[in-house]
C-alpha cells in the first residue's frame, strides 16, 4: 500500500430505512490531497466519511481507495486510518498500547511496532505520555494520542471526523497548526469533516460544501470564498456572514443593481453567463464593503447600529436606508458610534450575484 | 411548624459571624428527628428476626425450651453450628450441611461464570453489531424474563429427558445459565449503549474482530458490570431452591435443599437452635457477598452514567 492513495467515490447512496442520506454522489480525491467536506450537521458528511471507511454499509455505489475497489471490504483492509470527534482512546490501555493496538491485532512484529509507535509518539510529542492512561491526559493530549493511533498504521488515506470539535478555541488552533503540518511533512491523502468554515479554508486544498447530502460546490478554499456558486454556499462560509441585499438585476447596456431607491452600477463584476433582467440578491463580505472615505462618489449612506471591536479591526453592523442590515469591518482605531451616518459602497468586482428563482450565481 | 423552624435557623448564625456567609448551618428539624427515628425503628424490625436467629443458634436446648427468644444466650456454644455443619440429619444421611455446600459451590461456580460470559457476549452483539432482528429477539428476551419461570419447569424436564441430559450437574448449570440470560444480556447490553460508538469503530478500523474488541476492549471496561452480575448470579443461584430440586439431581442437591430436608426432618423435639445455625450457614454466602461488595455495587450501578 503506497503511502498516497487516491480515493474515488462512485455513485454512492446510503439509505437508512426510506432514508436517503446520499443520493448517487461522485468525489474524486487526488493522492496527498487535503479534502474538507464541509456543511451543517445532517448534510452527510459523517456518514460519507464513515461509508469510505467501511463503517457504515452503501446501499449503491463503488469506492475505490488506491485504484482498488474496496466497497465490501472490511474497514481494516481498506488502508484508511481514522480520527474520531471523541479520541475513542482504549480506557483502560495506556498511551502506548492505544498505539500499538492495531499492529499487534495485526500481527506485526513486536521491533516494528515499538519503531512504528516510537516515531509516531515523537512527531507528536507523545513520548513522555507514552505509559499514562488516556484518564489522565488533557483533551488535547488525547486528540494527539488519536492521532498517533493513526500515523501507526501508515495508511493510505486518514479520515478525521470533526477531531477538534471537542476541544476549546485555543487548542483548537493549535492542533488544526498541527495537522497542517503533518500534512505537509507526510504527503498523505487526508478526508477531513467538520462543520467549522475557518477549519474547512484554513487547512483544505479543495473544500466540497455539502447540503442535503448534495455536494453545492467543491473547489479551492479560495474560490469557495469568493465565489460561492449558490445562496447556501455563500451564507455558510465566512464568519461574519456575507451581506444580502434584495433587489432586482436591469441588464441593458449597462447592467445595473437596484435596491431600494439606489441603483449600484455593476459593469465589473464578471457573470456567468448573459445578464438577464430579474429578481436577484448582491451578496458581499463585510471587508469588501468601502465605508467612510474610500467609499467614493455614488455611495449610499448607512447609520451605525452597533460596533463591536475585535481588536485587529472593528465590526460595524450598519442599516441602509431601506432597511437592509449591512456589516463591514473598519479599521480598529475608527471612532465610530451608534447613530452616526456612514457612507458605503460595493465594489463591483468583489460581490456576488444570485438568481431569487434559483439562488445560483448569476 | 414554620415557626420553629425559623428559630432553630436563627440560632447558628447569628454565632458564625455575618447571615448568608460560610458553610450552610446544618438544622435539626423535628421533621429530620422523624425520619431519623422511623430509619432507625424500621432498621431494628428488620434486624430482629437476624438477631433472634443468631441468639437462637448459640443457646442450648434447655434455654430454648424456656420460650424467650429474645433473650440472650446465657450460656454460649458453638455446638448447634458445628452439628448443623457436620452431623445434623437429612432422612437417613447424618452428614449434616456441609454437603449442600459443597454440591451449591459445584453449581455456582460454572453457572455464575458461564452465564455472565454468555450474557455478556449477547448484550455486546445486541448493543454493537447491527444484527438482523436485534431488536425484536431483545424484546421477545425481555417479555419472556416476565413470565414466572415455574411455567417452564415441565417442558425443560421432557426436553432434558428428550436430550438425554436428565438430572445433573450439566443440566442444573444450563438451567441457571438460561434463567439467568434475561437479565444478564439487559445489563451488559444498557452499559454497553452507554459507551460511545466511536470506540467500537474505532476498534474495528484498528482490524479487531468480533471477539477481540469483546475480550480486549469491552470487556476490560465493563468491570463494575461485571461485579453486579457476580453479586446478582451468586445470590440468586445460591438462593435458588425450586430449580435445584428438580434439576440437579440427587447426587447435588443444592444447599437449600438440604436446609429443607435439615428443618423438616423432625424426629422427637425440634432441635430449633441446630435449625437456626444450619440457616445461618446456608445464609452465609450471600450476606458476605452483600457486605463485601455493596460499593462496587452501587459503583456498577452508577456507572451507567460515566463514560470512559
Amino acid at each position: 500500500m503506497s503511502l498516497k492513495s487516491e480515493v474515488d467515490i462512485r455513485g454512492v447512496s446510503i439509505r437508512f430505512g426510506s432514508v436517503k442520506v446520499l443520493e448517487q454522489l461522485d468525489l474524486k480525491i487526488a493522492p496527498s490531497e487535503f479534502l474538507v467536506l464541509l456543511g451543517p450537521s445532517g448534510c452527510g458528511k459523517s456518514t460519507l466519511l464513515n461509508a469510505i471507511a467501511g463503517l457504515i454499509d452503501v446501499s449503491d455505489g463503488e469506492i475505490h481507495i488506491g485504484g482498488r475497489n474496496v466497497t465490501w471490504d472490511e474497514p481494516k483492509d481498506r488502508g484508511i486510518a481514522m480520527v474520531f470527534q471523541s479520541y475513542a482512546l482504549y480506557p483502560r490501555m495506556s498511551v502506548r498500547k492505544n498505539l500499538s493496538f492495531g499492529l499487534e491485532v495485526a500481527g506485526t512484529p513486536r521491533a516494528e511496532i515499538d519503531q512504528r509507535v516510537g516515531e509516531a509518539a515523537a512527531m507528536l510529542r507523545l513520548t513522555e505520555l507514552l505509559d499514562r492512561k488516556p484518564a489522565a491526559l488533557s483533551g488535547g493530549q488525547r486528540q494527539r494520542v488519536a492521532i498517533g493511533r493513526a500515523l501507526v498504521r501508515k495508511a493510505g488515506v486518514y479520515l478525521f471526523d470533526e477531531p477538534l470539535s471537542n476541544l476549546d478555541a485555543q487548542l483548537r488552533a493549535e492542533l488544526r497548526v498541527e495537522i497542517k503540518r503533518l500534512h505537509a511533512r507526510l504527503g498523505a491523502t487526508m478526508i477531513y469533516v467538520t462543520h467549522d468554515q475557518i477549519e474547512a479554508l484554513t487547512l483544505a486544498d479543495r473544500i466540497a460544501v455539502m447540503q442535503g447530502g448534495v455536494i453545492q460546490q467543491l473547489d479551492t478554499p479560495r474560490k469557495i470564498y469568493r465565489e460561492p456558486v449558490n445562496r447556501f454556499v455563500a451564507s455558510f462560509v465566512g464568519s461574519p456572514a456575507m451581506n444580502f441585499l434584495p433587489g432586482r438585476l436591469e441588464s441593458g447596456e449597462e447592467p445595473v443593481f437596484v435596491t431600494g431607491e439606489h441603483r449600484l452600477e455593476i459593469s465589473d463584476y464578471a457573470f456567468l453567463g448573459a445578464p438577464k433582467t430579474c429578481s436577484a440578491t448582491l451578496g458581499i463580505r463585510p471587508e469588501h464593503v468601502r465605508a467612510g472615505a474610500t467609499a467614493g462618489p455614488g455611495a449610499i449612506t448607512a447609520t451605525v447600529e452597533m460596533v463591536e471591536p475585535m481588536g485587529a479591526d472593528t465590526l460595524v453592523w450598519c442599516r441602509l436606508a431601506n432597511g437592509t442590515p449591512v456589516s463591514l469591518r473598519h479599521e480598529a482605531d475608527a471612532r465610530l458610534a451608534p447613530g452616526d451616518t456612514l457612507p458605503v459602497s460595493f465594489p463591483a468586482d468583489a460581490i456576488s450575484l444570485f438568481d431569487d428563482a434559483t439562488g445560483n450565481r448569476l | 411548624m414554620s415557626g420553629v423552624v425559623a428559630a432553630s435557623t436563627t440560632l447558628p448564625s447569628g454565632a458564625g459571624g455575618a447571615p448568608g456567609r460560610g458553610p450552610r448551618p446544618r438544622r435539626m428539624t423535628p421533621a429530620r428527628w422523624g425520619i431519623y427515628a422511623f430509619l432507625l425503628i424500621t432498621a431494628l424490625f428488620f434486624l430482629l428476626p437476624l438477631y433472634v436467629m443468631i441468639a437462637t443458634s448459640l443457646k442450648t436446648m434447655d434455654e430454648v425450651r424456656m420460650g424467650n427468644i429474645i433473650a440472650l444466650p446465657v450460656n454460649l456454644t458453638l455446638e448447634p453450628w458445628i452439628k448443623a455443619w457436620s452431623s445434623a440429619c437429612t432422612g437417613l444421611n447424618c452428614n449434616g450441611i456441609r454437603v449442600g455446600f459443597f454440591n451449591s459451590v459445584k453449581i455456582l461456580l460454572p453457572s455464575v461464570f458461564v452465564s455472565i460470559i454468555i450474557g455478556s457476549l449477547t448484550g455486546y452483539a445486541l448493543s454493537f453489531w447491527r444484527v438482523r432482528g436485534a431488536t425484536l429477539l431483545f424484546a421477545a428476551m425481555m417479555s419472556v424474563a416476565f413470565i414466572p419461570y415455574q411455567i417452564f419447569i415441565y417442558p425443560l424436564v421432557r426436553v432434558f429427558a428428550f436430550l438425554g441430559l436428565g438430572q445433573s450437574l450439566l443440566t442444573i448449570v444450563i438451567v441457571h445459565t438460561i434463567f439467568g440470560l434475561p437479565t444478564m444480556t439487559l445489563l451488559f447490553r444498557n452499559y454497553f449503549a452507554s459507551l460511545p460508538a466511536e470506540l467500537f469503530k474505532a476498534a474495528r478500523v484498528d482490524g479487531a474482530g468480533f471477539y477481540q474488541i469483546y475480550w480486549r476492549i469491552m470487556m476490560p471496561m465493563a468491570t463494575p458490570m461485571i461485579v453486579v452480575a457476580i453479586i446478582l448470579q451468586v445470590t440468586g443461584i445460591w438462593n435458588d431452591f425450586i430449580l435445584g430440586l428438580v434439576f440437579a439431581g440427587r447426587e447435588n442437591l443444592p444447599m437449600t435443599v438440604q436446609l429443607n430436608n435439615i428443618v423438616n426432618t423432625t424426629q422427637g423435639e425440634r432441635a430449633y437452635n441446630v435449625d437456626m445455625a444450619a440457616t445461618m450457614l446456608t445464609a452465609l454466602l450471600p450476606l458476605v457477598v452483600y457486605f463485601g461488595s455493596g460499593r462496587w455495587f452501587v459503583r456498577g450501578i452508577a456507572a451507567g452514567a460515566v463514560k470512559g
